[in-house]
């Protein structure tokens, strides 16, 4: 699953790139840094992705979770941290759905 | 322009009730709920058996609302239940009722109707709040402190929420006939009615009026406010 969870919200971060007018590297992955140190995005720009990823889970893999979570600042483990570890996270979340 | 889609919850009975009637008559498609089913229908609304404080059920109505109609534009957090009774008598299982319903059901619906509001970048929520908060009525601590919350979070959500095109206002209205203030007895009433510098009961039409306003598209410059009835 986490491949596919990957791809799902690197088009997130492409749309918020287009979008929002945000600044994107040329190659994105999973190391992409998403918040944070380095991180892509300012605070809004976090609250619009995991908005956007919420929506596209729905969408797509038809499973309702919320990406909300109290680790949020953390440096070591904040689930925004990186766009891999998001789809850690949401991967985490949606077994535990399932 | 588009038929507004409105939700409102607690619309089973009281206040409720008469917001899912009258936005429907003004033509809005009304999404509403409650923890029973109604017993009235109405073309242009859709009942939801839900309480307002369980994740999964908001969840639930929201994913709905997005599939059908791919947008909010209007949340009315009308839902809620008091306690009237001395501080010293009452429950914790009250307290944590009351607290749940009015606090976290309102806290749940904002963050889901934000998430969509926001994709359209525009929106604007209305919570339920009451004079009861500025005027530190007795005999209902938790109701009270319950809906000073609410107040709290209408200004920082207003704040949070602006950046997306939302805004977030509370009405407070004053006693109002319906089944919440029954257990009320009247010379309390009586003693309320008094301290209003217009001293009668309050209406549903009192609070839609209120509502009314929040939700003009030409009232996007007016967030974080509550409006008290009466003249309170
Ligand atoms: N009446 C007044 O004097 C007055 C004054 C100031 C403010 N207010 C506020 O106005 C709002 C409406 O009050 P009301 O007078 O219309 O009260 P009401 O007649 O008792 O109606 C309350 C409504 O909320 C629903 N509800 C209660 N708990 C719920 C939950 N956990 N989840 C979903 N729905 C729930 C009820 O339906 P179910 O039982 O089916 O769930 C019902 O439809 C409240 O927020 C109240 O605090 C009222």
């Amino acid at each position: 699953m986490k491949p596919e969870l990957v791809s799902l919200i690197l088009n997130a971060v492409q749309e918020l790139g287009e979008h929002n007018g945000v600044p994107l590297p040329t190659a994105l992955d999973g190391d992409t840094p998403l918040f944070g140190r380095d991180g892509l995005l300012d605070s809004l720009g976090l609250v619009t992705l995991v908005v956007a990823v919420e929506q596209a889970i729905e969408d797509e893999l038809g499973v309702s979770v919320s990406l909300a979570d109290e680790r949020a600042l953390s440096q070591r483990a904040s689930p925004y941290r990186t766009v891999g570890a998001l789809a850690d996270y949401a991967g985490s979340l949606i077994r535990a759905a399932a | 322009m588009d038929t507004p889609i409105t939700l409102i919850t607690g619309t089973r009975k009281g206040i409720g009730r008469y917001l899912a009637e009258h936005y429907v008559r003004c033509g809005h498609r009304v999404v509403g709920c409650s923890r029973g089913d109604v017993d009235w229908s109405l073309d242009g609304y859709q009942h939801y058996v839900a309480d307002v404080s369980d994740e999964q059920a908001a969840r639930r109505i929201f994913t709905d609302v997005r599939k059908k109609y791919g947008r909010l534009d209007h949340l009315i957090n009308n839902a809620g239940i008091g306690s009237m009774n001395h501080s010293l008598l009452t429950p914790l299982s009250t307290v944590n009722a009351v607290l749940n319903t009015n606090v976290v059901g309102t806290f749940l619906f904002c963050r889901e109707a934000a998430k969509l509001m926001k994709t359209n970048a525009y929106g604007r929520i209305v919570n339920l709040t009451t004079v009861a908060v500025p005027l530190k009525l007795e005999g209902e601590a938790i109701y009270v402190a319950s809906k000073a919350a609410v107040l709290s979070l209408t200004g920082v959500l207003a704040r949070e929420l602006a950046p997306f095109g939302i805004t977030v206002n509370a009405v407070g209205p004053v006693a109002i006939e319906t089944d919440l203030i029954r257990s009320v007895p009247k010379e309390k009433i009586d003693r309320l009615v008094s301290r209003q510098a217009i001293p009668r009961l309050g209406t549903a039409a009192d609070v839609a009026n209120v509502i009314d306003f929040y939700l003009l598209r030409t009232s996007g410059f007016i967030t974080g406010q509550c409006l008290f009835l009466g003249g309170v």
